[in-house]
């Protein structure tokens, strides 16, 4: 902890040093408290490890019907796509020519699909959908790519085992220089 | 002076830099000029009407000349599958300096512009700190800020060099996705101690206020460092297409991750994955891994005249002039080639040179009415040098088409006529 710490205060330096200011002047403190539960219909991020997860869930039978009525204007009636970027079935990454990538063959993490879809989907009105319709539409999403059944109920404990296919395919560069 | 007395120091035509000095650059500018004034010859100059009327007075927001509203941004057609979504790129090739209007600065949004008010809108910081805080526009104002002059591109740009054929494209089409601003802001460390960052927090995750609520993870070391939270732009409120009232800035890094309407903070062990860091802005190798996080942008350099689509009228002295930059440093050197990189110029590099910053450099050279190939090779103060295209492209594939900073070409024919080639 100490090499962030280390880290941190070098930087704090750097920066004041670097704008011509001395780091007395940023004591300020104008920000206000607020609780985490306060937070709770504002907070979307829903990573991996399961945390942030709304009740909820359904499965892709469900599902399809909303894909059908909400998604497949844009994504294709079996989400084949209309564009590049709107494909969401399909790919091997493993394909001797230049691989598809999609939601099947690319994505590393299920909670992705969740995250995105609540936050960003339908791209014609974004976050229009209720926790278990957005359960229920990437249910489908995943069974049109093989990775799930049709009858697996898809909630916030389903989600979590929900391994996907290219999961190791990532390398973390983030310390990279 | 003559052509002899100009100093020739690499093939096909490029003149030593020092010419653009003083007495040298006397001796360019006869050279190419003299054509222009012989086609003039016998003309009388006379005092123009707007020489003899007064013009309009001062005004409250100023505008520029109509002689010069041909410089736009170059932006798709509006898409009704992707409402909101696209890019629009700088006019690099009418662009003086280092610094890009704010008016013409690049774009990318990923369902469009949200009007924001600035009064209902919040910073909130969350997560693994002490006291989770929220912030007001009115608040941050109050913040002592810092203002530094930094470039800004999308990881996409130049993408398309990446391809097997080479686009028949300008400066523009092709690397229009880069601008350079002042951005002025709250240094980031000032706001996370504030709400007081947990030991165990690695990772901050940046949420923006758009229909996407775009979010990006970065690295906790990285967020204390240069990292601000930008309000000002060139000196006035950040524009609503660059974030208004507020976004993210991270210096030398891909555009993405300077989350635009920033909105939210939220502090981590680990990274949110969010679908712009997976699906999107991933660098897939040959070997079928993909690179997660690959932020900063590489050393790069650009030649925006002449280039794409221009074409050289006459024979004679023309300044190649264009733009350095380079996420971890300054631009020290750019080299410019007149023969397709088998000889070398340095080239006078015109602005300051301050790090992850755009430079402008420029160097004289001699059309004769040959064959020419132009390109620019850039060195960072790190010692990075900017590669070729074709190792760029053995070296990464074209799986991905994130971070091309390769060295591009500009072929002019004996017509003049530029265009883009893979030399
Ligand atoms: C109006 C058109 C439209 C509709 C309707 C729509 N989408 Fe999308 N979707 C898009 C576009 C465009 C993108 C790419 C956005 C981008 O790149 O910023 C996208 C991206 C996605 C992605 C990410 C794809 C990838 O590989 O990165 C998913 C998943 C997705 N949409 C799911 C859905 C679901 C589920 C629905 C229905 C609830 C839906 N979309 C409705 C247009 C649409």
């Amino acid at each position: 902890m100490s090499t962030l710490r280390k880290r941190i205060t070098l930087g704090a330096l750097c920066f004041s040093l670097c704008a011509g200011i001395s780091s007395a002047v940023f004591a300020q403190s104008l920000g206000s408290p607020i609780s985490e539960s306060q937070l709770r219909g504002f907070d979307l991020i829903a990573p991996p490890d399961g945390s942030g997860y709304p009740g909820g869930g359904g499965t892709a039978i469900q599902g399809k019907v909303i894909f059908e009525s909400r998604c497949s204007a844009c994504h294709g009636m079996k989400g084949e796509g209309t564009s590049a970027v709107t494909r969401l079935v399909g790919g091997d990454m493993q394909s001797e020519k230049r691989p598809i990538r999609t939601v099947g063959s690319y994505w590393p993490h299920a909670s992705t699909l969740f995250d995105y879809v609540q936050r960003a989907m339908p791209a014609d009105a974004p976050k229009s959908l209720s926790s278990s319709e957005v359960y229920q539409v990437i249910a489908y999403i995943l069974n049109m790519n093989g990775i799930i059944e049709a009858s697996l109920v898809l909630n916030r404990d389903s989600l979590q085992q929900v391994e996907m296919p290219n999961k190791d395919g990532f390398i973390d560069s983030s310390q990279a220089l | 002076m003559s052509k002899q007395e100009l100093e020739k120091v690499a093939g096909n035509g490029l003149i030593n830099r020092r010419h653009l000095l003083g007495l040298g650059l006397a001796g360019v500018g006869v050279a190419a000029s003299s054509s222009l004034l012989g086609a003039d010859a016998g003309m009388n100059l006379e005092i123009p009407s707007w020489s003899k009327q007064p013009g309009p007075g001062a005004s409250g927001y100023g505008s520029r000349s109509k002689f010069a509203d041909d410089m736009q941004r170059l932006s798709g057609n509006p898409n009704p599958l992707y409402p909101g979504g696209g890019a629009s790129r700088s006019p690099l090739h009418q662009l003086q300096g280092s610094i890009t209007p704010n008016s013409l600065h690049f774009e990318r949004h990923h369902a469009g512009i949200p009007d924001i008010d600035p009064s209902r809108h919040k910073l909130v910081i969350h997560g693994l700190v002490r006291q989770p805080l929220v912030f007001s526009y009115e608040d941050l104002l109050r913040y002592p800020m810092v203002s530094k002059i930094y470039f800004l591109e999308c990881s996409g740009n130049s993408g398309t060099l990446f391809g097997p054929n080479p686009a028949d494209g300008t400066a523009q089409s092709i690397h229009g996705l880069v601008s350079g601003a002042e951005w002025t802001g709250i240094p980031l460390y000032t706001l996370l101690d504030e709400a007081g960052v947990e030991p165990e927090a690695q990772w901050i995750n940046a949420v923006g206020a758009d229909a996407a609520s775009m979010g990006r993870s970065i690295p906790l070391n990285r967020a204390m460092d240069d990292v601000m939270i930008a309000l000002f732009q060139n000196g006035e409120p950040v524009r609503p297409e660059q974030g208004y009232p507020m976004r993210l800035f991270v210096p030398g890094c891909e555009g993405n991750i300077s989350v635009k309407w920033l909105t939210q903070i939220k502090l981590s062990t680990e990274p949110s994955h969010f679908r712009d860091e997976t699906s999107k802005y991933t660098d897939t190798r040959l070997d079928r891994k993909s690179l997660q996080f690959t932020y900063p942008m590489g050393t790069k350099s650009v030649i925006t005249s002449p280039s794409g689509k221009m074409k050289l009228e006459r024979q004679g002295v023309y300044q190649v002039s264009g733009i350095a930059w380079s996420g971890r440093g300054s631009i020290r050197r750019v080299e410019v080639s007149a023969d397709g990189g088998r000889t070398w110029a340095d080239a006078m590099i015109q602005s300051h040179q301050s790090e992850k910053a755009l430079a402008r450099f420029l160097i004289p050279w001699e059309w004769s009415g040959g064959d020419a190939i132009l390109q620019s090779r850039a060195t960072d103060s790190q010692g990075n040098v900017q590669p070729t295209r074709t190792s760029l492209v053995t070296e990464k594939g074209n799986i991905s088409t994130y971070h091309f900073h390769g060295i591009q070409s500009w072929a002019v024919n004996t017509a003049g006529d530029v265009a883009n080639v893979y030399a």
